[in-house]
């Protein structure tokens, strides 16, 4: 194997090491990059010729992007796990105490163990570029930071600002952590190397001092972060705040908070030690390794093209048509342009066309408030969105994408018009419920039509279901899916079926939820045990937002479809009757003031079949029925080919419909439990609600042979 | 036969614009850049023009931005087109889209360039309002100080009288004369009574709503959602009034000669935001990227009198040059554009035209002849439609090559007054 790390000696007896793992895209801590560095420290230690040391990344906008998290999938014990992270400390700590001051001379991502390696360094330059970020997220993975992460940041950036950092995991850009004081400079790229080599001359001479004070350091740091007082209050805000927000789901964030607390103690081998413990509890939890497996997942659909071996070109697109301004149209069109793609937004009246450039300016605006772009590209990503009321534009655009009213001789109408309009464009729809085979039929190109189903809010949900018709083209395909990853989805390629793959795992589960109504369940009841097993808002709730017109429309199109084997909530249907349209109209199963939601609302009890009689069922049980409903037609839409593969199952779920994310998945779940005994609970629950619960026969083969989706502990592609 | 482009024929292939608002309505927010970046994104979406084609791209402006003040520029840099195109902003008064779009010919024509945005833009709501000397003269010596104390000295200095804005007049810098008080001048030389004036002002209303209804105005209208709200959308010209009449029209006092004066607010054009632009190419060009021209230019003049004189005449002087480089007589004319500026300035064109003793100042043996005026702006003009300074010799462009098509005319001739005494006449021949 090559070596990673090249060492050349410059001016004033500055080794400069340069970092360029060998037949990966990026670097990474792997066990052999460790032993580089072990070597590489001993080296420097013994050669009194080295003054100092500059770490300098060989991957172009990339400084290091962590551990090597396939190593983690290996980790067999909590002990096992703490051992690797005193390795990583003693590593970190040999680099602090190194005789050489080393210089982290950082350009692009510097993520996980390599913040971590930043921090124990003596000085960090960063670039002024956007690619520059940096960041601690591994709570993401249900971790902490395990090489002195939790004992370093804070001291080196303050107390909030680490928690910040720590418990969100989210990227810190270059001029930010300025700021804050995680790094001493910010530097234009073409002289990054120059100004670290210097003051790497310079912390060798002694004419900058290795120790430092924080640069920053206000009157709120003074009071809550200077005394223990202070701190305690801090502490305990972020343990509510946490607690609240992980709904005691995930154990990380408040392993890291205890982390953080003991650095502030003043045994500083106890902290580490106590960082280096709870790093090893927290990576062999089930969390971690199902928030792992979502992370490959997700960066194995990145690199999937959608159409498997065949080896077709994505064509390039510059243009895009979309039909109907409405609120997806409008976020459709505004991640479009976030993309440098040009838009024609079109509707049939001015006004309708005016409402979505508003719905789409203001999300790009939303961007520049956060500072994600500036003034000129805000109003370069307004200039590509041309509104319109005919199809003047379309002509050259490689996308015409309907997001038009549900209803089939619309959709079919718009895409004949659109065949005129841009005769070499691919057709897709947005719908939800209608088969595309449908939408294509009298398609003079239906090999050039698909579906591509977002999720609402679009430039919020990072789902992406592109629908293949039978009649649907490789090339077709393979540019759709390759958009919507320029889009930034996670994209997977399901069957032409009713509710495709999302939707029609949900349908089910929302039924059974209006089923509970139907015998007199609570509203909220419903909601908050399913918010408590981790999904992000309870099915009622998800009804109102979606709004419950559309809502319905969804479950005729799936009752039609599979209405042998299922039953009806009326509840759903009686509240729909009833005028009722959810959040939008300010009135549902919840009430609404000034687009607050404000409890449930009573005075929809009388309208079930239940006649407001009202029945107590337990958390346990409602979970049970809506969420193995669920299961059970994932396993169905797997077995029927609707899906590839677990993988894109799995999520689908939790990408497209908030399914847990620290259960991996639906598939990941089944697994979790053990296929038998989902089977046994499904059969009781069959015999009391025959035949909606019976097991599908995936399940049935899987528990016989005793298979399960995945193979314990592997890697998924 | 002496024809413009030395066998390099430049074709117009496509015009667009934003809807022409009368100043301090609808686009009052908007800065001449917004709308033409507008209608630029517009123009090159609409036209299925791939930005990688365009060689350069040139714009005019009368009243520049501060901020920006080469406004071709920001144009250029628009996400749909190439970072490489180089860009330059002209200015020639009300001919300023015409100097772009002739600019941009003659790169066209050299051989410098196959395909050009060209045209103008112009926000009358938004002019820049200057400060006075006195109080400039502080903020400068203020910025300049290098002591607390000597900064609060210059600052010290400004006056109340220093602290009254200046707004700059449409007036000339030679004579001080205003642009009306000249309109004025030339009713009474010319002999151009009142009523008169009136009745062209009626017929430029009439003919520009007919050519509103029937779609031929707006098909080269974009539609102009009105940021940051886009609540309102602005799909025609709203300075054109189709109810007007003779009696409203009598009715307004005249506004630069209380007293003698024939010039109302209603025989003159309005002050008015807009921007248009066209795409020009080399007809090479234009085939094998595969643009239907809708007409060619045969040639164009550019003439100048004394300020002094009858500041808007000098179209009199253009018009027999640009016919005589094509190698035309006003008798080949089948469809004749004239900018509105005022009925007044119009009329009086047209009386030259007529005239021996200009046909002898134009160097003519015998005047260019007379108009007929059911071939003359045959839509409207700039005292309906409005006229947005820098952009309103791209609307003409547009219109008179998208009407030659409609009418299948062979020849084409616009004119267009400006300040400084200057004039312009393009000839543009049907493409089909």
């Amino acid at each position: 194997m090559t070596a990673a790390l090249t060492t050349t000696m410059r001016e004033g007896g500055v080794a400069l090491v340069s970092f360029d793992l060998q037949g990966e895209a990026v670097n990474k801590l792997t066990r052999g990059v460790v032993e580089e560095f072990r070597a590489l420290v001993d080296r420097v230690e013994s050669d009194s010729s080295v003054r100092a040391v500059v770490l300098v990344s060989g991957k172009p906008d990339l400084f290091i992007a962590g551990a090597d998290i396939d190593g983690f999938l290996e980790l067999r014990t909590a002990a096992e796990a703490e051992a690797l992270s005193r390795e990583g400390q003693e590593m970190m700590n040999r680099l602090e105490r190194l005789r050489a001051p080393v210089v982290c001379a950082i350009h692009g991502a510097c993520l996980g163990g390599g913040l971590e390696a930043a921090l124990a360094s003596a000085y960090r330059i960063a670039t002024d570029h956007p690619k520059t970020v940096l960041a601690l997220p591994e709570v993401q993975l249900g971790l902490i930071p395990g090489a002195g992460g939790t004992q370093r940041l804070p001291h080196r950036v303050g107390l909030r600002q680490s928690l910040e950092m720590i418990l969100q995991g989210k990227n810190v850009r270059a001029k930010k952590a300025l700021q804050i004081g995680l790094i001493d400079e910010l530097v234009h790229p073409s002289i990054l190397l120059d100004v670290a080599l210097d003051r790497a001359a310079k912390l060798g001479e002694g004419k900058i001092a290795r120790e430092r004070p924080r640069a920053t350091h206000g009157l709120g740091d003074v009071m809550l972060e200077d005394n223990a007082l202070g701190r305690s209050v801090v502490f305990r805000k972020a343990r509510e705040k946490t607690r609240e927000a992980t709904k005691g789901n995930y154990p990380a964030p408040l392993a890291a908070i205890d982390a953080i607390e003991q650095s502030y103690l003043g045994d500083r081998p106890k902290g580490f030690a106590t960082e280096a413990r709870l790093f090893g509890e927290m990576a062999v939890t089930d969390v971690s390794r199902q928030l792992i497996f979502l992370f490959f997942a997700g960066a194995a659909l990145k690199k999937d093209s959608g159409v498997g071996e065949a080896a077709v070109t994505p064509k390039p697109i510059e243009k895009i048509g979309i039909l109907g301004a409405g609120f997806m149209g409008a976020g459709i069109a505004a991640i479009a342009a976030m993309q440098g793609t040009v838009v024609r937004l079109k509707d049939a009246e001015h006004a309708r066309v005016g409402k979505g450039l508003k719905e789409a300016s203001s999300i790009l605006r939303d961007q520049f408030k956060r500072k994600r772009i500036t003034r000129r590209q805000l109003e370069d990503q307004l200039a590509l969105v041309g509104g319109t009321i005919d199809y003047s534009g379309f002509g050259g655009a490689g996308i015409v994408l309907e997001a038009v009213f549900e209803d089939l001789k619309v959709k079919q109408t718009v895409l004949a018009e659109a065949e005129v309009a841009a005769p070499s464009a691919i057709f897709a729809s947005n719908t939800s419920t209608i088969p595309i085979e449908r939408i294509a039929a009298e398609a003079k190109h239906p090999e050039r039509v698909l579906g591509m189903h977002f999720f609402s809010p679009v430039q919020k949900m990072p789902l992406l279901e592109v629908i293949r018709s039978k009649a649907t083209n490789d090339e077709s395909l393979a540019t759709a899916v390759a958009y919507g990853k320029r889009l930034g989805k996670t994209v997977i390629v399901v069957k032409d079926a009713p509710g495709f793959y999302a939707n029609r795992i949900l349908a089910p589960y929302v039924n059974e939820a209006g089923l509970l109504l139907d015998e007199g369940v609570a509203i909220d009841a419903v909601d908050k045990a399913l918010v408590e097993f981790g999904f992000p808002v309870g099915p009622i709730t998800l009804v109102d937002e979606v709004g419950l017109d559309i809502a319905g429309k969804s479950s005729a199109v799936m009752l039609g479809a599979f209405g042998d084997r299922m039953v009806a909530a009326t509840s759903l249907a009686k509240v729909i009757e009833a005028g009722r349209t959810g959040r939008k109209g300010g009135k549902g199963f919840y009430k609404y003031e000034d687009g607050k939601k404000k409890g449930v609302d009573e005075t929809v009890y009388p309208l079930f079949s239940s006649n407001g009689q009202r029945m107590l069922i337990g958390a346990r049980d409602i979970v049970e029925r809506c969420v193995f409903a669920m299961l059970n037609e994932a396993a169905r839409c797997l077995e029927e080919g609707i899906i590839a593969s677990p993988r894109d199952g799995d999520v689908g779920a939790v990408f497209g419909i908030g399914f847990p994310p620290f259960r991996g998945g639906p598939f990941r779940y089944l697994d979790t439990l053990g296929i038998p005994t989902v089977i046994r609970a499904l059969e009781v629950l069959d015999g009391r609600f025959s035949p909606r619960f019976r097991p599908a026969g995936i399940l049935r083969e899987m528990a016989s042979s005793g298979t399960r989706f995945y193979p314990d502990r592997e890697r998924p592609r | 036969m002496p024809t413009f482009g030395n066998g390099r024929r430049v074709a117009i292939v496509a015009g667009l614009r934003t809807p022409f608002e009368r100043s301090g309505t609808l686009f009052k927010s908007l800065s001449s850049q917004d709308l033409g970046r507008a209608v630029v994104a517009e123009l090159v979406a609409r036209a299925g023009l791939d930005g990688k084609e365009v060689d350069t791209l040139v714009f005019g402006t009368v009243v520049p931005s501060v901020l920006a003040p080469n406004i071709a520029r920001e144009l250029a840099l628009l996400p749909m087109l190439p970072k490489g195109i180089p860009a330059v902003t002209v200015s020639r008064a009300c001919t300023s889209a015409n100097q772009a779009i002739t600019d941009a010919a003659d790169q066209i024509a050299l051989g410098h360039a196959n395909v050009a945005v060209a045209g103008g833009a112009e926000s009358l709501s938004n002019v820049p309002i200057l400060h006075s000397r006195g109080f400039a003269n502080a903020l400068v010596s203020a910025s300049k100080a290098k002591t607390m104390s000597s900064r609060v000295g210059a600052l010290a200095r400004i006056r109340p009288r220093d602290l009254v804005p200046i707004t700059p007049a449409i007036a000339e810098p030679s004579t001080g004369e205003t642009m009306g008080q000249s309109a004025e001048k030339m009713a009474k030389i010319n002999h151009i009574p009142r009523d008169e004036q009136d009745q062209f002002a009626l017929r430029s209303h009439r003919l520009a709503a007919a050519g509103t209804q029937d779609g031929r105005l707006t098909s080269e209208i974009m539609p102009y959602y009105v940021p940051p709200q886009y609540a309102e959308v602005a799909t025609s010209d709203n300075g054109i009034r189709a109810d007007s009449t003779p009696e409203q029209l009598a009715a307004l006092k005249p506004v630069f000669d209380k007293r003698y004066g024939t010039v109302t607010a209603g025989n003159s054009s309005p002050l008015t935001d807009g921007a248009a632009a066209v795409i020009l190419m080399s007809e090479e060009r234009a085939r094998s990227l595969g643009f239907t021209p809708l007409a060619y230019i045969k040639s164009y003049a550019y003439a100048a009198l004394d300020p002094g004189e009858q500041l808007l005449q000098a179209p009199v002087l253009a018009a027999p040059l640009a016919l005589a480089r094509a190698g035309l007589t006003l008798g080949d004319i089948d469809l004749v554009e004239m900018h509105e500026a005022f009925a007044a300035q119009v009329l009086s064109n047209l009386r030259g035209f007529e005239s021996q003793l200009w046909a002898e100042r134009a160097g003519l043996t015998k005047p260019v002849g007379e108009v007929d005026r059911s071939r003359l702006n045959v839509m409207g003009g700039s005292i309906s439609i409005g006229h947005p300074f820098g952009a309103t010799g791209a609307r003409i462009t547009t219109t008179l090559a998208n009407e030659m098509k409609r009418r299948g005319n062979r020849f084409g001739l616009m004119t267009l007054c400006a300040a400084g005494g200057m004039g312009f006449a393009m000839v543009l021949e049907n493409a089909s």
